[in-house]
């Protein structure tokens, strides 16, 4: 997608240099640049800052920095010994050696250092190189380029055309999306998989385009990636998640070292507004399901209600040290290796116990609440997943009780006799069918409660998310997938 | 005058680059048609007729005029007929 056909012509025979004014080494070989131009044998220089700079001799103006990205300086100023079109040598910076050689002319800069060390190119200054990519190089950008007025307002352009989810996004330009593409290692036409519900083939770059709109950053890009894969592993049933009339979304949970390299919130308000990761790397997976797969509300989507985690909810672990691995690894995920975890799961409850110090008083006292997921009166089968705050996993923790020890506590106390919850009872008509009397039912099915670790030091608190009605295999189940580079 | 910028498509491509109008209605029996009047000199002698001729066929009809032909709608103006029209004749009378 080279915006220009035909390069900037460059010597074929003889000496380049490339200099700028704002290096004080360029400024220092002034006598030495006219010495190689003495002799009148080729010398050529290209000036990346001010045309009339040097002073010395007439300089070619490369202020568009052509000849610097297609030559692939990344000092100044460097010398270069162009023969028959080939390059035959360069020198980086200033040395007398280096540049008496390859001019083939003794006697450079009397007087001056031996060796000076020059300055970064302005061809690779930050976010430059992408620039010059696409103004100049050839990059394998594949998606449709679609052309905005230069008085339109290119953020409503992105809403004209339906690729918002409401709020504003960043327009996908495509250096911001080569500039994405830099934060993998994945080639960009890798097709990762189809997208529902239109199962359209869904390549690298499409993903880096939404990830561009969602606000990501490059080094998101690989949680981003891992998290559609996750959506796209058939256990998760992304399209039966997107069209339920149920409330639910996908949660996006990330462990390992990633979370913190790339800056993300398991803190105070780690389910809330404030931290960019978090509040990027969801929206880019809804917006890969939006625009890719077609998934808008209203049509496919046909949540009832929805909540307000579908424009994007995720956040990390915290996995501060304790008897319990973190959540990943419980579920296969190698230690020191970072994954996402995708979760169907709907808006959260609030539970703030703020009495229990014992772990049994805990238990019971979150099996209250989450009973009342979905309905009070219905049971069994559901996934919850309990978002444990600091001060609430304490409890546990100065306890000794593992994972598995809680897990068990769980299960025994979320069991309960099926005639409370007949239809019926309590004057309510929902509840489970006459055929139950006499059983006993657990609230969730086996492995449908999980519980990970976020939050704020000071509150005894914690989040239920309960799961969609459909769990497991009838439904979505939880999908962990490592995230790559 | 910047230039145009260049956006790269982030959906599956399936629809046209440029937007896409709505389609018009099948019929425009039972729907209420709004006759905007741009603001030009006879502008509302043009829209009166078309009115007229729309309600003698039967048709609901509401008309609208905008301040001034030489800007777009006020907002308004243009949320005022997204409510209360299906449809709309914008009326030029040159």
């Amino acid at each position: 997608m080279s915006q220009h056909t035909e390069s900037m012509p460059t010597p074929s025979d003889g000496l380049i240099v490339i200099a700028k004014r704002d290096c004080p080494t360029c400024i220092m070989l002034e006598p030495v640049y006219a010495q190689l131009a003495e002799d009148n044998d080729g010398l050529t220089i290209y000036t990346q800052d001010d045309p009339s700079f040097p002073e010395s001799v007439p300089a070619v103006d490369d202020r568009e920095l052509e000849v610097s990205y297609r030559l692939d300086i990344e000092t100044v100023p460097t010398l270069i010994r162009i023969q028959d079109g080939e390059e035959k040598g360069r020198a980086i910076g200033w040395n007398r050696g280096e540049w008496e050689d390859l001019s083939g002319k003794g006697g450079l800069g009397d007087g001056l250092p031996e060796n000076q060390p020059g300055c970064g190119s302005k061809s690779v200054d930050p976010g430059m190189p992408e620039i010059l990519a696409v103004r100049f190089g050839d990059v394998s950008l594949d998606a449709r380029q679609i052309e905005v007025g230069a008085v339109d307002d290119e953020i409503e352009a992105c809403y004209d055309r339906g690729w918002s989810d409401g709020l504003p996004v960043v327009p996908p330009t495509p250096v911001r999306v080569l500039r994405m593409l830099q934060g993998t290692t994945r080639d960009s036409q890798e097709i990762i998989g189809e997208i529902p519900p239109n199962l359209v083939p869904c390549t690298v770059e499409k993903v880096a385009i939404n990830a561009v709109m969602a606000g990501c950053k490059p080094e998101y890009l690989p949680v981003v990636l891992a998290a559609v894969e996750a959506a796209l592993d058939p256990a998760f049933s992304m399209h039966g998640v997107l069209c339920t009339t149920h409330f639910v979304g996908p949660i996006v949970v990330v462990n390992g070292p990633i979370a913190q390299r790339i800056g993300m919130n398991c803190g105070v308000n780690a389910l809330g507004q404030g931290n960019r990761a978090n509040s990027t790397i969801g929206r880019a997976l809804q917006l890969v399901i939006r625009n890719v797969g077609g998934g808008r509300p209203g049509e496919i989507d046909r949540a009832t209600i929805g909540n307000p985690g579908k424009v994007g909810l995720c956040f990390a672990e915290d996995e501060s040290k304790t008897i319990w691995k973190p959540f990943a690894e419980e579920r296969g995920v190698a230690p020191g290796k970072s994954a996402v975890t995708l979760y169907a799961g709907e808006g959260q409850m609030g539970n703030f116990d703020q009495l229990s110090r014992e772990p049994q008083s805990l238990t019971r006292s979150l099996a209250m609440s989450i009973k009342a997921i979905g309905h009070p009166k219905r049971a069994p089968g559901h996934d919850v997943m309990i978002v444990m705050g600091h001060e609430h996993f304490r409890v546990y923790d100065r306890a000794g009780w593992t994972r598995e020890r809680t897990m068990q506590e769980f299960e025994e106390v979320l069991t309960m006799p099926a005639d409370d919850l007949l239809r019926g009872v309590g004057g309510v008509a929902e509840g489970l069918p006459a055929s139950m009397a006499g059983k006993t039912v657990c609230k969730v099915r086996s492995g449908g409660l999980n519980i990970v670790r976020a939050g704020g030091e000071a509150g005894l608190m914690s989040a239920l998310i309960g799961g969609w009605a459909a769990s497991g295999e009838r439904g979505s189940d939880l999908v962990t997938k490592e995230i790559g580079t | 005058m910047s230039e145009n910028v260049t956006l790269l498509d982030p959906t599956a491509e399936t629809s046209p680059a440029r937007r896409e109008r709505l389609e018009p209605p099948e019929s425009l029996e039972g729907l209420t048609i709004g006759v905007l009047d741009i603001g030009k000199v006879r502008g509302d002698v043009f829209c009166d007729e078309i009115a007229r001729l729309l309600g003698e066929k039967g048709f609901t009809v509401k008309q609208y005029a905008k301040p001034t032909n030489t800007r777009t709608a006020p907002v308004d103006l243009a949320q005022t007929i997204a409510t209360e029209c299906d449809v709309v004749v914008e009326a030029l009378s040159d």
